[in-house]
């Protein structure tokens, strides 16, 4: 099949484009949001002060929980798209292709599972 | 000046694998690399193998991998690589004998993109007019000669042959801008899937590369921005 012709057959797929769209989008809120963490946690607030007592007062306001659980969905499906498309562009082999791809998906979504289980369910233990 | 001329060296059917030759020649400062190999081919090596036609940078014909970098051989002077000369085929295609690579996966994907003017409209009595701004939108890409220096200068084609790669990019780009036009849709089906212009990863070896000087990157960006607006 040449080129034009497979192109016909997935006439119609904007998948592709969405995909990148979508990394403007999501790159351009991850670089409030990330820098917005990096500034809040580690430069704001003493490093000495970065402890339980701290995380467990954040997450007693829905804001904070609002904004990890942005930052985590970002975040992940922002830098599996990146890899989806690295492996894309260096794995030739279909067969390692499928085989890499299976790793990262599952991987991100066990990963995404996690974070999002600890943000939405995470209740403070009383000292 | 004295030239020292390493050239990148592959016949199928005689070699294992590629090899260099090291040439010395005497050249002017003035003189093109094209001059160069000739010297080498006329007088010093008769195997050595490359393509030229019209040797004044219209035909597109000598393109080659000149110190790392796409140039036409009949281009660029002597004097501007300097005395140490490495010169490779493009990357990215079979090569069929030392300089000369096989063009045909290139065309292919030209073809793909239906390079020609498409209006099924009845002809009308005097021209298809066009306004100067409406001219102005694709001149850039009127320029093309296919030379394949940007495709072969671009990494996400090195690494994924199937990426339909800027030239073919640069070409559809001519057509979707014209106004008069009237095949964008069944183009975008070629240049926007999978392996369409979303592989670009805006490198700029292909506007480097480019011997009309065509702002390659600045075409396969408005042909997304194009894409996002029409189809999404």
């Amino acid at each position: 099949m040449s080129l034009a012709e497979r192109a016909v057959a997935r006439r119609g797929t904007n998948f592709e484009l969405w995909s990148w769209y979508y990394f403007r989008i999501s790159g351009v809120l991850l670089l409030f949001l990330a820098l917005g963490h990096v500034y809040i946690v580690h430069i704001l607030t003493p490093i000495e002060q970065v402890n339980y007592a701290f995380v467990a007062a954040r997450y007693a306001k829905p804001f904070w929980r609002t904004y990890d659980l942005l930052l985590l969905l970002l975040a992940m499906s922002h830098g599996v798209n990146g890899m989806r498309l690295v492996l894309h562009d260096y794995i030739r082999s279909r067969p390692w292709r499928v085989f890499a791809y299976s790793v990262l998906y599952s991987a991100a979504l066990i990963f995404t599972v996690l974070g999002a289980l600890v943000i939405v369910t995470f209740q403070p233990v009383p000292e | 000046m004295q030239v020292q001329c390493k050239i990148r060296r592959y016949n199928p059917t005689q070699d294992k694998k590629p090899y260099f030759s090291v040439y010395e020649v005497r050249m002017e400062p003035t003189d093109r690399v094209l001059d160069l190999l000739n010297e080498i081919k006329w007088k010093l090596d008769g195997t050595l193998t490359y393509r030229r036609s019209c040797a004044h940078g219209v035909c597109g014909s000598d393109a080659m991998r000149i110190n790392g970098r796409n140039r036409l051989a009949c281009k660029v002077l002597v004097r501007d690589i300097g005395q140490k000369m490495t010169i490779e085929p493009m990357m990215g295609f079979a090569v069929l004998r030392d300089l000369v690579v096989d063009m045909e996966p290139f065309f292919e994907k030209y073809k793909a993109v239906k390079p020609y003017l498409v209006n099924d409209d009845p002809a009308p009595v005097t021209e298809r007019l066009q306004t100067p701004e409406e001219r102005a939108a694709y001149d850039d890409t009127t320029k093309c000669i296919l030379c394949a220096a940007c495709t072969t200068a671009c990494p996400p084609f090195w690494s994924n042959p199937d990426f339909v790669g800027p030239a073919a990019l640069v070409n559809a780009h001519r057509f979707i801008f014209d106004s008069r036009d009237k095949a964008g849709a069944e183009r975008a089906d070629v240049i926007s899937g999978r392996e369409g212009v979303w592989r670009c990863r805006t490198v700029f070896n292909c506007t480097d590369a480019c011997p009309r000087g065509i702002q390659v990157t600045n075409v396969m960006e408005e042909v997304k921005r194009k894409l996002l607006y029409d189809r999404a």
